[in-house]
C-alpha cells in the first residue's frame, strides 16, 4: 500500500537528476532532507522537518559567500533500502553536501554506513538508537537531538528513583526500539530496579491489547513503552481502556513527541512523564521560533525539527567559518565551535558525533492546567547534560580512545 | 488462584489473549464480510475498502467535531453517507469495468484508495485523532477472573455477530438475495424477469462500502482514527477473505474470527511472529485448498 512512495521515489530521482547540472555550473550548497514523509513518523518530523531547514537556510540568507543553498527533501518510508539507495544517489550524482534528519533508526543505521563510505557529513535529528554514536559511531556522522540512552536516563531514571522499582518493557522490534528497551533496562538495574519481562511488537500495530494484557500479568509496577510516534499513542490510549493505569500500574512513555500528545489529548495523557531536549514554551527564544514555524505550518515544532534547524544553522556557520564544504574541515569547524541557538545553549560536539547537550524531564499538564491547544507540558526539571550523555568511559566507539 | 500452566502459559493469560484475539476477529470479519459480498456480486475486488473503512471512522470523527453528533447517531449516519459515496463511486467509474479482467477492477480500487488516504493524511496528518464519544452504557469494564474486559470490546464483538449473521441471513435466505445470486449467476435472465439488475448491484457495492464504514465506527474508539488505519488493516483482511474463499460468506466470517483467535495466540507464544502469521496460514491454505477452505472450486 506504499505506491505512493515508489511514485514520489521517482520523483524525486528525476527531479534531483534534472538538478545535477545546475549544480555542476555553480557551486552550489546542497542539503537533503531524507524523511519518513506519508507514514507513523510524517507528524513528528516529515514536512516540517523540512521547512525547518529551509527556515534556517533563509536566516543564513540563502547563500554563502555567494554560492547558493539549495534543499532537497525525499521519503525514505521508513525502509534501509529506499533510504540508502536515496542516499547513495545524492552523495554520488546529485552532489549533495550533507544530508540531514532520517527520522526511523532502522533507515539512520544505514544511511551511516553509506555516509561512512562516501566519507560525506550526515546529522541525524529523528532517530533514537544510541548505537549512532556508540558502537557504530562515525567520523562523518552526528546525532543532534536526542538518543535512546539519554532518554532511558531521563525517563527511567526519574521514575525508577520514584519507586517504580520492577519495569515491563513493550518494545518495537525494530533497531530503535530494542536500544531503548536495552538502555532503560541498563538504568533500571543500576537504580536498584528489576526487569521482570519484555514482549516485542511488530512496528505499526493497531491492536497492542494482546502485549498491555501479558505487560498486566507481569505485575510490574513500571509498564515502558519502547516505541514512538503512532505505537506510542496506540499503546497509550488502549492501556486506558484496559484499566492499566487504574489497576495501579504507571506507564511510562519512554520517547514520546508533543505530536503524540496533540494526538492522544490531555484526558488520556495527564501525568505522563516524558524527556525532550525541547518545548516550545520554554522561554521568549523557544516561543520566538515556534511562533514562526507555527504561521508556516500550522502547528507547533516537535524537537526533532527544532533539532533540523539547529543541525543546519550549526553546519552552515561552519561552512561559512572554513569556507569550503569539504567535510574534514567542517566537521572540525563544528566540533570546535559551540553550539547556541533557541534551544541549545553551550552544546558540544563530541569526537563520536554525539551533540552533548542538556534534556529536559516534562510532565504532562491535567486538562483543566491547560490554557489551551498546544499548551501540553510543565517542566520538572533540567537534567545536565552530563547526566543524559553516554560517558567516554562506557562508550564502545574507537572514535573516542585516540587521545 | 491456582494455577496450571499449560504450554507453560497460565491459563488466565491463555483465555485473556483468547478472547482479544476474539476481538480483533470480529474487525476481520466484518471487514472481510464487505469484501466477500462484493466479489461475490459484483466480481470486483475492492481494494478501497481499507481506506472507505477509515472514512467511516472520520465520518464519526468528523460528525462529533463539528456538528455534536454522538456516537449512536453516528453509527447508523456515517455507514449511510460513506455508503452513498460508494454508490457515487460504482456509478462514477466501477460499473464501467465489470466485463474487464479482474485486474482492472483491482487498479482502480487501488488507486481510488491511495487517493483518498492521500487527502484525508494532507487534511489531518497520520497521529491520528482521538474519538472520546463512547456512550456511557459502554464505558468501563468488568473484571472476569482471568482478564479486565472493556465493555466496549464486548460490544463490538456482539455488534459484530449480529452484523454477520444479519447480512449471511438476508443473501443466503431471504428472497432479495436469492435475486441477488441469481443476478451474478446470470444477470440477462433476471432482468428478463423485470428486476433493475444494474440497480440492484449499485446498490450492493454501496451495502458493502456500508459494512466497511460501520467496521470503522466501532473501531473508532478502540484504534485511533488515523488517515493510515485503512491501509494497516487491509492486507491482512484480503488473507483473510481468501483464506475462507474469495466471495464466500461463510468463509469469510469463520476464518476472520478464526484468524483473530491465531493471531492472538502468535501474539503470546511469538509476538514478532504476529502480523506474518496470517499470511503463513494464507500460503498453508492455497497449497491444501488453492480455492480457499470455503470456495467453491471452479
Amino acid at each position: 500500500m506504499r505506491l505512493q512512495g515508489i511514485s514520489a521515489l521517482l520523483a524525486a530521482t528525476a527531479l534531483a537528476s534534472g538538478l545535477t547540472m545546475s549544480a555542476a555550473m555553480a557551486d552550489t550548497i546542497k542539503l537533503g532532507v531524507l524523511d519518513d514523509m506519508s507514514g507513523v513518523y510524517t507528524d513528528l518530523a516529515g514536512p516540517g522537518a523540512v521547512d525547518a531547514v529551509k527556515m534556517a537556510v533563509e536566516d543564513a540568507g540563502g547563500s554563502i559567500n555567494g554560492n547558493k543553498i539549495e534543499v532537497v527533501s525525499a521519503d525514505h518510508q521508513n525502509k534501509p533500502d529506499v533510504g540508502t539507495g536515496i542516499a547513495r544517489q545524492w552523495y554520488d550524482q546529485d552532489h549533495v553536501d550533507a544530508i540531514f534528519d532520517v527520522a526511523n533508526s532502522g533507515v539512520a543505521l544505514a544511511v551511516q554506513e553509506v555516509a561512512r563510505e562516501k566519507h560525506k557529513i550526515v546529522m541525524f535529528s529523528g532517530p533514537g538508537s544510541s548505537d549512532i554514536t556508540n558502537s557504530k559511531c562515525s567520523p562523518v556522522g552526528v546525532h543532534w537531538t536526542y538518543d535512546t540512552y539519554g532518554l532511558a536516563k531521563g525517563t527511567g531514571g526519574a521514575i525508577t528513583k520514584s519507586g517504580g522499582d520492577s519495569w515491563f518493557f513493550i518494545t518495537a522490534d525494530y533497531a530503535f526500539g530494542q536500544a531503548l528497551e536495552r538502555d532503560t533496562a541498563a538504568v533500571v538495574t543500576a537504580d536498584g530496579g528489576k526487569v521482570l519481562g519484555e514482549v516485542r511488537a511488530p512496528l505499526s500495530t493497531p491492536d497492542f491489547s494482546s502485549f498491555l494484557l501479558q505487560a498486566q500479568a507481569s505485575k510490574a509496577k513500571v509498564i515502558g513503552l519502547a516505541n514512538a510516534g503512532g505505537d506510542t499513542v496506540t499503546s497509550i490510549k488502549q492501556a486506558a481502556e484496559f484499566g492499566i493505569v487504574s489497576g495501579g500500574q504507571k506507564l511510562a512513555g519512554l520517547l514520546v513527541f508533543l505530536s503524540d500528545i496533540n494526538s492522544l489529548g490531555l484526558k488520556t495523557a495527564q501525568g505522563l512523564q516524558l524527556t525532550e531536549s525541547f518545548y516550545w514554551d520554554q522561554n521568549d527564544e523557544t516561543r520566538a521560533f515556534s511562533k514562526r514555524f507555527f504561521e508556516r505550518n500550522k502547528k507547533e515544532p516537535t524537537m526533532v525539527q527544532a533539532g533540523d534547524y539547529g543541525a543546519v544553522k550549526h553546519y552552515l556557520e561552519a561552512v561559512k567559518a572554513v569556507g569550503s564544504t569539504d567535510p574534514d574541515k567542517v566537521m572540525a569547524a563544528m566540533r570546535a565551535a559551540p553550539i547556541n541557538d533557541f534551544m541549545t545553549k553551550n552544546g558540544k560536539l563530541r569526537e563520536d558525533g554525539k551533540v552533548v547537550r542538556d534534556m529536559y524531564l516534562f510532565e504532562v499538564k491535567k486538562p483543566e492546567e491547560s490554557k489551551g491547544p498546544w499548551d501540553y507540558y510543565k517542566l520538572v526539571r533540567s537534567i545536565p547534560a552530563a547526566e543524559v550523555t553516554r560517558p567516554v568511559e562506557e562508550s564502545a566507539c574507537p572514535l573516542l580512545k585516540k587521545g | 488462584m491456582y494455577v496450571i500452566p499449560l504450554l507453560g502459559i497460565p491459563p488466565q493469560v491463555l483465555f485473556g489473549q483468547l478472547l482479544l484475539g476474539l476481538i480483533n476477529g470480529a474487525f476481520y470479519a466484518m471487514l472481510s464480510l464487505g469484501l466477500a459480498v462484493i466479489f461475490g456480486l459484483l466480481n470486483i475486488i475492492n481494494f478501497a475498502h481499507g481506506a472507505l473503512y477509515m472514512m467511516g471512522a472520520f465520518g464519526a470523527w468528523l460528525m462529533l467535531e463539528y456538528l455534536g453528533i454522538g456516537y449512536w447517531p453516528a453509527l447508523i449516519l456515517s455507514p449511510i453517507l460513506v455508503g452513498a459515496f460508494g454508490v457515487l463511486l460504482e456509478k462514477a467509474f466501477l460499473h464501467r469495468i465489470y466485463k474487464l479482467d479482474h485486474l482492472y477492477g483491482l487498479l482502480l480500487t487501488f488507486g481510488l484508495a491511495l487517493i483518498i488516504e492521500g487527502l484525508f493524511r494532507n487534511y489531518y496528518g497520520v497521529s491520528g485523532q482521538a474519538y472520546d464519544a463512547v456512550p456511557d452504557m459502554l464505558k468501563g469494564g468488568y473484571n472476569l477472573g482471568f482478564m479486565f474486559l472493556p465493555v466496549y470490546r464486548g460490544w463490538v464483538v456482539i455488534a459484530s455477530l449480529i452484523i454477520c449473521f444479519g447480512t449471511w441471513f438476508v443473501i443466503e435466505r431471504t428472497k432479495l438475495g436469492s435475486y441477488l445470486r441469481a443476478a451474478t449467476e446470470n444477470p440477462k435472465l433476471v432482468q428478463a424477469f423485470g428486476i433493475n439488475v444494474p440497480r440492484m448491484i449499485t446498490l450492493t457495492y454501496g451495502f458493502g462500502v456500508a459494512l466497511a464504514a460501520m467496521a470503522g465506527v466501532l473501531a473508532a474508539p478502540i484504534y485511533h482514527v488515523s488517515p493510515l488505519m485503512g491501509s494497516d488493516i487491509i492486507i491482512v483482511v484480503f488473507a483473510v477473505v481468501v483464506i475462507g474463499g474469495m466471495g464466500s460468506i461463510v468463509g469469510a466470517v469463520v476464518s476472520g474470527f478464526g484468524l483473530g483467535l491465531i493471531e492472538g495466540m502468535t501474539k503470546v507464544f511469538y509476538p514478532e511472529a504476529s502480523n506474518t502469521v496470517i499470511f503463513v496460514v494464507m500460503a498453508i491454505v492455497l497449497l491444501v485448498k488453492p480455492a480457499g477452505l470455503f470456495g467453491k472450486s471452479a
